[in-house]
């Protein structure tokens, strides 16, 4: 690689050590969130890494059979891969470059979020009431941690969400909008991935064992 | 201890959660001292900076600048201050240790002793190791790979920023209620509700947890920049070494410290939600900790040491006047003991009873380690041979590191043995083989690090006697200190213990506070040279941007360097490229300056973190209306950051050309 | 500046070595612990192979490429040999080799968990020898060593005869502590409601020092203990006087005794409770409390259900058991289903007597 950087005519160059013109480095946003993204994966790895741990040791307690309600976490999941779905138009309504319609799916993600997080809530609330919180087995504390964290990412996506829109109304679809927009779908679509781990390893093999 | 009197009111309890007037600690007078010195001190520096009317050209110039360069410096001033702090509890150690046999108690109770190891350790990790090499990393990475700044310069004064909340809430412990007293890594159960019941662990759980969202975004910042923002031509194998290790470093702190993040959010709702993940009833696994935080602490390790591999490779090449031996073995080297560092943590916790098998996996993966490490000490020696060695202070520090290094390297793979750590863990051998690494690599390096890019920041040199001085003190003081505790390992002694029955072990303890002492007139004599050469800046003036004649990017500009590093982006041809380009007919460009797009400074990190110290601060003494408050203030200012589209502003040309003109006259100046 | 200085400083670490041999860990009296001595010289010997060349070499390659040094050869582009990056990667490579097969080997044969089969280098245990069975609870902060088999427990101290094998069973009451005398055997960590094991022998009779050597909190410094290695006679004798003690171990000495507390003096008892270690481990001592054992078989059968909510009580007596003086509300715990059996104190049936198997060849 280097041979060719010594091309004979640039030898004599002054410039063959320096740029003439302003140099323009690629932007790393993506790139550093992205590594935020797996950075959080990681948190979550340990939380799973807990729950694998602990999550057979009900102290005496309830255990997932008794807790858990498929036919309401299977609606919850629904609304959650709708939500990236939609998600899913937004993006495609901005490379079209269509501010209205980009809000609009953008709003519809927003409430599936808002159910998902609903439903979540109704599930902890109705748990917590049976006396099955979080502080009543080690399988409980691992199970309210590991689906609250994903709970909480999802809260603040929505917050999120809602300042994007705000900022889209305002400035447009602009280079560092578009920018923002990515990273917040790759942070959606990384929580829909993670849930999909959460119902999968908490829930069905919770219930179906 | 708080004791809360009983007929406290309700409104009290809501208005200040635990926190009363018993938390201030008048009754303890060598708190009271440390407390009087602080605060003269500290007004004696207010009033100064008053007096010189520079709290304007602090706040807009340092505070909220984001240039790489600044914050860089004020990581290190963080840590230099830091180390005052951790040296103080060290001495106290020593102290109580070479006092309290027999009859004789010492001078701590074990409640103040038990603080005072905990502060130690957690200072001289979190808030003295990370920050020198955070510093360093941040100052010379940008310079090295040619680029303007790092990838995302807010983001950067924002961690420092966070990291400053730490160190911030770690010290306010002294004065304000006590501090955790579980040890450096807080193991449960000691560390959960029952048995800590106090604020200190929760001083411990918060002043990391938000300085650990400080190095995690720095760790994210600097992998991005060096990825991304080389320099045209910088091939990653044509990388100087330091920004190889770097980059590893960086690897690690994003892929440990979400370990760290995640055990002590688990641990802090044991303590705050009566959760049951570390409790010995309800199904808890205390075991569980201990594996989680070792995963997060062994990277660790190698998240302070990298760096400096990268700082020794550096100045060995640079002054033993020759190209680096095996560059490319030495990043693989490095390469491999960043992916080997996960596969070691369990060799912390041999003596658990995890069973034969899986203590020798763990036990030879350690010694794997030590082949990688072994080959980067073979690499520097045969980089010395056939050189031209001149024995400046860098090149005195990493030679103190090489006799050193190895001492502790070896006791460090005896440790790796399991049966031999059946007698040795937890023992004064072990304080001795990672005092021996951490002080003869970490510390030497930095040092090494600081004597040889101090003329690059600030365009002088540092003074040499009184470095010399520094070294030799440090070098012998380490020898007393903890030779001693070697041998005390060997005789049973264990770590954490502040009083013995056993007279005979008095003379070692002597001897290992004499050591100390000496180590103390190191870091004395470091501050006197800081002193002595800013006196005599103008004799210690660097001739030219490259005082050292080295051979990496940083040194091809002017010294201390322009706002924006380079006034034309570099090119890169060869591994060094700086020597490539002095060998080869480089001509400093005099004209054609263009106008440079350069990010602007704010307000913002400043102000985010400090909402921080108060939302961690209410957290830990259970305000929760403070609390709650504070955490919708950092959302909101957060937000309100995000509305900020005016980040950027370009240089003028004629400034730049104005700097650079400045620059050309100075070196013809000094040519004449 | 002259690099010659810290060479003679060098020899200082092998002083204090040499000095360091009196020490406990390099001259042990038990034979686990002496062959854990004698690894870690086998291990520093292999290790010097390369770290004294290692030394050396620096010093003569700072020393003799000196920039004053006109005469030495200078290369300043030479930076690559495939032969030499051969060299420096095999040789510490090598040297691992023979370091991790001794690691795999001793790892294994040392093994706490390894029931002995020698009583030191050159002899092997013989047949009739019953080893000697000690329960050893790490308490706030203070020890005590239950033996099963003579229905005598103490506190703070330990015996037992010499070249007889020991086996420990380890456990902690609330926090985590290890169990460690450097004479006999390498340390294992005590932990609440699980246990660990360490086998062992004391081959030379004498008092030894033991403690904990993992800090469990503010009375840590003061965790000691004499292990006494006594002749099978002396045992016997010390057997005997333990057993004569009028004061008993049952749960309500236990939960009195477990309460945190300082430099307590050697105590002995004459008649400990059946099964109390069992509960010790279990977490269970309190009556009502539903043992560890019990609430691991009803977790794998999948738990109690819903109404296993109910099932908790708060521990009235028990706030000074957990340590601090926050007023906090009393810990909860899950209740026991059953009613625990009455206290029954240990009668053992046949104690092993080890003064006559001295006399035996």
């Amino acid at each position: 690689m280097s041979a060719t950087a010594h091309a004979p005519g640039l030898a004599g160059d002054a410039s063959r050590f320096y740029l003439k013109e302003e140099h323009h480095p690629q932007n790393g946003t993506l790139l550093g969130f992205w590594l935020y993204l797996m950075s959080d994966c990681l948190v979550f790895a340990v939380l799973f890494a807990m729950y694998g741990v602990v999550g057979h040791n009900y102290a005496a307690g309830p255990a997932p059979k008794d807790l858990f309600y498929l036919e309401l976490v299977a609606l919850n999941t629904a609304m959650l891969l709708f939500s990236s779905i939609t998600y899913g138009f937004a993006m495609l309504e901005m490379a079209r470059n269509r501010k209205r319609a980009t809000l609009i799916w953008l709003a519809i993600t927003g409430l599936f979020g808002l159910a998902f997080l609903g439903i979540e809530l109704y599930e902890f609330h109705h748990l917590i009431h049976e006396g099955a919180g979080p502080q009543r087995s080690a399988f409980l504390s691992a199970f309210f941690t590991l689906v609250g964290t994903h709970g909480l990412h999802v809260s603040f996506g929505i917050v999120w969400l809602v300042v994007l829109m705000a900022q889209v109304r305002k400035h447009g679809l602009t280079v560092v909008n578009r920018r923002r927009l990515s990273c917040l779908s790759l942070f959606w679509h990384f929580l829909d991935v993670i849930w999909i781990g959460v119902f999968t390893y908490v829930y069905l093999m919770g219930v179906l064992r | 201890m708080q004791t809360p009197t009983p007929e406290r009111s309700e409104l009290m309890q809501t208005l200040f959660g635990r926190l009363s007037l018993d938390a201030i600690p008048y009754h303890e007078p060598i708190l009271l001292g440390t407390f009087a010195a602080t605060a003269l001190l500290g007004l004696a520096v207010i009033a100064w900076i008053t007096r010189a009317r520079a709290w304007g050209w602090l706040w807009r110039d340092w505070f909220c600048s984001i240039d790489h360069k600044k914050i860089g410096v004020m990581y290190m001033i963080l840590a230099l201050v830091m180390l005052l702090r951790g040296f103080a509890d060290a001495i106290m150690m020593r102290l109580q240790q070479a006092m309290a046999f027999g009859d004789a108690m010492g001078y701590l109770p074990p409640h103040h002793y038990d603080q005072i190891f905990t502060a130690h350790g957690v200072i001289m990790i979190f808030f003295v190791a990370m920050p020198f090499v955070t510093g360093l990393m941040n100052y010379v990475v940008p310079l090295q790979i040619g680029a303007r700044d790092v990838a995302f310069p807010f983001l950067n004064n924002f961690s420092f920023w966070m990291t400053v909340v730490g160190a911030v809430l770690v010290m306010a412990s002294l004065f304000i209620g006590e501090f955790s007293t579980a040890g450096w890594l807080a193991y449960p159960p000691l560390s959960g509700a029952d048995y800590s019941p106090g604020v200190g662990m929760d001083y411990y759980i918060w002043a990391l947890q938000i300085a650990g969202v400080g190095t995690l975004l720095s760790g994210v910042n600097l992998i991005v920049t060096i990825v991304k923002m080389r320099a045209p031509g910088m091939t990653l194998m044509k990388m100087p070494v330091f920004t190889w290790t770097s980059l590893c470093t960086n690897v690690l702190i994003v892929a440990a410290f979400p370990v760290l993040t995640a055990v002590l959010v688990l641990l802090s709702l044991d303590r705050y939600a009566d959760t049951n993940f570390f409790t010995n009833d309800f199904g808890g696994n205390p075991m569980m900790y201990v594996n989680l935080i070792w995963i997060w602490g062994h990277p660790e390790v190698y998240i302070l040491i990298l760096p400096l591999f990268g700082v020794f490779s550096e100045v060995v090449s640079t002054f033993s006047g020759k190209r680096l031996f095996g560059y490319t073995s030495m990043v693989y080297a490095t390469v491999v003991i960043t992916i080997l560092s996960y596969l070691v943590w369990l060799h912390h916790f041999f003596t658990m009873g995890s069973g034969a098998s899986v203590n020798s996996f763990f036990g030879i993966t350690t010694m794997i380690i030590s082949i990688p490490t072994g080959a980067k000490m073979f690499n520097w020696l045969f980089t010395m041979y056939r050189g031209r060695i001149r024995f400046e202070l860098p090149m005195l520090w990493t030679m103190g590191f090489m006799f050193t290094f190895v001492i502790g390297g070896m006791t460090g793979v005896l440790l790796a043995v399991p049966p031999a750590d059946f007698v040795l863990h937890n023992s004064l051998f072990l304080i001795a083989h990672f005092h021996n690494v951490i002080i003869g690599g970490v510390v030497f390096g930095v040092f090494a690090g600081i004597s040889y890019w101090f003329p690059k920041v600030f365009g002088y040199h540092l003074d040499k006697f009184w470095g010399k001085v520094s070294f030799w003190c440090w070098q012998i003081g380490f020898l007393f200190a903890f030779m001693p505790l070697y041998v005390l390992g060997l005789m049973g002694v264990t770590r954490r213990v502040s009083h013995f029955e056993d007279a005979s072990l008095q003379p070692w303890f002597i001897t290992a506070a004499f050591g100390a002492v000496l180590i103390g007139a190191g870091i004395l004599a470091s501050l006197i040279q800081f002193y002595v050469s800013y006196k005599r800046r103008a004799s210690l003036r660097v001739v030219g941007g490259d005082p050292w004649n080295a051979r990496t990017l940083e040194w091809s500009t002017s010294s201390p360097p322009p706002e924006y590093n380079f006034a034309f982006t570099p090119r890169v041809h060869e591994v060094d490229a700086w020597w490539d380009m002095k060998r080869n007919g480089y001509v400093r460009p005099t004209s054609g300056f263009l106008a440079i797009h350069m990010p602007k400074g704010t307000a913002a990190g400043i102000t985010l973190a400090g909402i921080s110290l108060v939302f961690g601060f209410a957290m830990i003494w259970h305000i929760w209306w403070l609390a709650g408050l504070s955490f919708a203030g950092l959302i909101g200012a957060a937000i309100t950051h995000s509305f900020n589209y005016d980040r950027d502003y370009h240089i003028p040309a004629d400034e730049v050309t104005r700097t650079e003109d400045a620059h050309t006259r100075e070196l013809a100046a000094q040519e004449a | 500046m002259s690099a010659r200085i810290p060479y003679s400083l060098l020899l200082l670490p092998l002083t204090f070595l040499l000095a360091g041999c009196d020490a406990v860990v390099m001259s042990p009296s038990g034979d686990i612990a002496m062959q854990q001595r004698d690894l870690i010289v086998v291990s520093t010997v292999l290790m010097l192979l390369i770290v004294v060349p290692v030394m050396l070499l620096t010093g003569f390659f700072a020393w003799h490429y000196r920039q004053s040094n006109k005469k030495a050869a200078y290369e300043p582009e030479w930076h690559h040999s495939t032969q030499l990056e051969l060299v420096i990667w095999s040789a510490p490579l090598l040297i691992i080799i023979a370091l991790g097969a001794v690691t795999w080997i001793t790892t294994h044969t040392l093994d706490p968990y390894r029931k002995l089969d020698r009583l030191d280098a050159s002899r092997p245990i013989p047949a009739d020898v019953q080893p000697l069975k000690v329960q050893v609870v790490a308490l706030d902060w203070k020890w005590l060593f239950i033996y099963p088999d003579y229905g005598v427990a103490s506190v703070n101290e330990m015996a037992a005869p010499v070249d007889v094998p020991i086996e420990f069973q380890i456990t902690a009451s609330t926090v985590m502590n290890a169990f460690y005398v450097p004479a006999l055997a390498g340390m294992i960590y005590a932990m609440p409601g699980m246990q660990t094991q360490l086998h062992a022998v004391i081959n030379k009779a004498g008092d030894y020092e033991g403690f904990s050597a993992n800090y469990s909190g503010a009375g840590f410094s003061h965790m000691r203990f004499t292990f006494k290695g006594l002749d099978g006679a002396g045992f016997d004798q010390w057997v005997a006087g333990v057993r004569s003690s009028p004061t008993t171990l049952g749960r309500e000495e236990y939960l009195k005794l477990e309460r945190p507390s300082e430099r307590e003096p050697v105590r002995h008892y004459g008649q400990t409770m059946a099964g109390l270690y069992d509960a010790i481990l279990n977490l269970c001592v309190e009556p009502t409390k539903m043992c560890m054992r019990d609430m691991m078989a009803i977790d794998a059968k999948g738990g109690l259900g819903l109404a296993g909510v109910y099932n908790l009580s708060r521990l009235s007596y028990d706030a000074e058991r957990r340590r601090g003086s926050l007023p906090q509300p009393p810990a909860e715990y899950v209740t026991a289903l059953c009613a625990v059996a009455p206290e029954v104190m240990l009668s053992p049936a046949a104690p092993p007597s080890y003064g006559l198997s001295r006399l035996a060849p």
